[in-house]
């Protein structure tokens, strides 16, 4: 039974549980606007996690890590993407996706097989966290799977940066985190890929009029 | 079989049928206050029910037998599900009669004769709402047995009485998967008692009604008697929420105190449940019946995600 497993750890587990419900939201928005909510709003959670994480294990380097992820996941980036938003007046763009309720469905599977292959992963690791390994995979599948189904260009990096905080919940959950060089490392270049996909997408819209990445597809040397 | 068993069931029994439309006439309160309206008094559906029982039945020509037993049929399956659930105390006797799967029964049982009912004349709102009351019941279905899956791994039992009791006596750890059960469970219900996302209780429009339209050949003490259960129903849904995800405070074996304890305990939660229920109902409005199977989805999808982050999370290897 569940009786011994401590206070912080359950938090943990609670802040994994809301981020994979975000991720599963995020699958299913259609609305630009309301994803890049959801996107911050995850952030927030990523960066609660790891502040519990932090007081738990007096890890002093993961304060630093819970603040970048607030600073940079659920304030800069948001702003720049809202930014962008507005910019290039897709404010009010819904998106068709490929019917949400067989999106989801497949979502299931791939979150069991995440939690299948994190269970024997997370049992040689010896961190308080190490339940959440599976949700982390999960979400990084998921953001992936967001990313194929999705045929704008704004939800494909709001995919993108999803994906990411996967990965750091990976880290954490794992390994208490990632060396500070490599994480202010993997920061900047998410911080900078936006700022470029940002350009690119006022690009792509000047060729095409719209944001639909399908229109590529069509791309020819002439 | 105690004696005290036998008094709190008795009891679990009248009060549910005593309570149910005062529950209903509760949540309509809070809506109109919540919607600016007057409000109908709270007795409402009690002068309704009162009306009905007075009035003579009409039946159609073509009606057959079923259609006149079906009205009795719901509503016996309807106080068997309170009667099952322990709203006052874990100590029913009729409780071992069925666990929470076979109550999910009950439940498919009562909706199989609504809507065979609704089709037994042959006007075409009652095959409409018959249809789609089943396009709604065959989604929520899986979604409300994996709510009580999940359950039922926390406390290892399917009885409602040994789920509630685990529940309440465990020490304070968060289960996230009983938040997500919680959310899921709270979708299932809004679908199963025709509430405002899936279908509106207070509409005779022909295009979005689902539950009125099953019932609109029905009339005198047979619809009386619907109405009657329609009212218990979401009685009961409203006791099972409480006694899987707020079970404080529900009496248990050989515990007479603490049973007169737990009605004043049962209305305030029963209070704040329906005005929660009125609240969702004001901010949501009602979706397309082409939209119900995503929302329905997506408490499946919740209840599932509850059940594998029990597993994932809530086991120590």
């Amino acid at each position: 039974m569940s009786a011994d497993i401590p206070l912080s750890a359950q938090l943990i587990n609670l802040c994994a549980s809301v981020i994979l419900l975000l991720a599963f939201a995020m699958l299913a928005q259609r609305r630009v606007m309301q994803l890049i909510n959801l996107f911050a709003l995850q952030g927030l959670v990523l960066c609660l996690s790891t502040l519990v994480v932090a007081v738990t294990t007096q890890q002093h380097h993961l304060y630093y890590s819970a603040g970048l992820t607030l600073a940079l996941k659920a304030l800069l980036l948001p702003w720049i993407l809202h930014r962008l938003v507005r910019k290039l007046y897709v404010k009010w763009d819904v998106e068709s996706l490929v019917n949400v309720p067989t999106t989801m469905l497949v979502g299931v599977v791939l979150v069991m097989i995440a939690f299948n292959v994190a269970q024997p992963i997370s049992i040689l690791s010896q961190t308080i966290s190490r339940g959440t390994l599976g949700i982390a995979l999960a979400v990084v599948m998921l953001a992936f799977l967001m990313m194929i189904t999705r045929t704008k260009a704004i939800p494909q990096v709001v995919g993108f940066l999803a994906m990411e905080n996967g990965l750091f919940l990976a880290a954490t959950s794992a390994t208490y985190g990632m060396p500070m060089v490599v994480e202010l490392g993997i920061a900047l270049d998410v911080l900078v890929g936006v700022i470029i996909l940002g350009v690119f997408f006022f690009q792509i819209r000047d060729q095409f009029d719209s944001l639909d990445i399908r229109h590529m597809e069509r791309l020819k040397d002439n | 079989m105690s004696i005290s068993g036998f008094i709190g069931q008795l009891f679990a029994i009248v009060l549910a049928l005593a309570l149910a439309p005062l529950l209903t006439g509760w949540v309509n309160q809070c809506r109109a206050w919540l919607q600016s309206r007057s409000a109908p008094p709270l007795l409402q559906p009690y002068y309704m029910l009162h009306k009905l029982f007075q009035k003579d039945v009409v039946l159609a020509h073509n009606a057959s037998s079923l259609f006149r037993t079906a009205p009795f049929v719901i509503f016996a399956c309807m106080l068997l599900a309170c009667a099952i659930i322990p709203s006052l105390s874990t100590d029913l006797p009729f409780a071992p009669a069925a666990d929470t799967l076979a109550l999910v029964g009950v439940f498919g049982l009562a909706r199989i004769f609504i809507s065979l009912a609704a089709m037994d004349i042959g006007t075409s709102f009652g095959s409409l709402g018959g249809r789609r009351e089943m396009l709604v019941g065959f989604l929520a279905e899986p979604a409300l047995l994996m709510v009580i899956f999940t359950t039922a791994m926390i406390s290892q039992s399917t009885s409602v009485a040994t789920i509630v009791e685990t529940l309440a006596h465990r020490d304070f750890i968060i289960y996230p998967s009983l938040a997500f059960a919680g959310i899921a469970f709270t979708m299932v219900s809004l679908a199963e008692n025709a509430r405002v996302p899936v279908d509106n209780p207070a509409t005779h429009l022909e295009l979005t009604m689902i539950h009125e339209a099953m019932i609109l050949e029905y009339s005198g003490r047979h619809l009386a008697l619907i109405e009657w259960a329609a009212s218990l129903k979401l009685y009961a849904y409203s006791c099972l929420g409480l006694a899987l995800f707020f079970p404080w405070g529900i009496a248990e074996k050989d515990n007479f105190l603490g049973l007169i304890g737990a009605i004043p305990l049962l209305l305030g939660k029963l209070a704040v449940g329906g005005f929660a229920l009125a609240l969702i109902e004001t901010v949501n409005a009602k979706m397309r019946i082409f939209r119900a199977p995503e929302f329905l989805g997506t408490a499946f999808l919740l209840a599932v995600l509850g059940l594998l982050v029990r597993l994932l999370l809530e086991t120590r290897v």
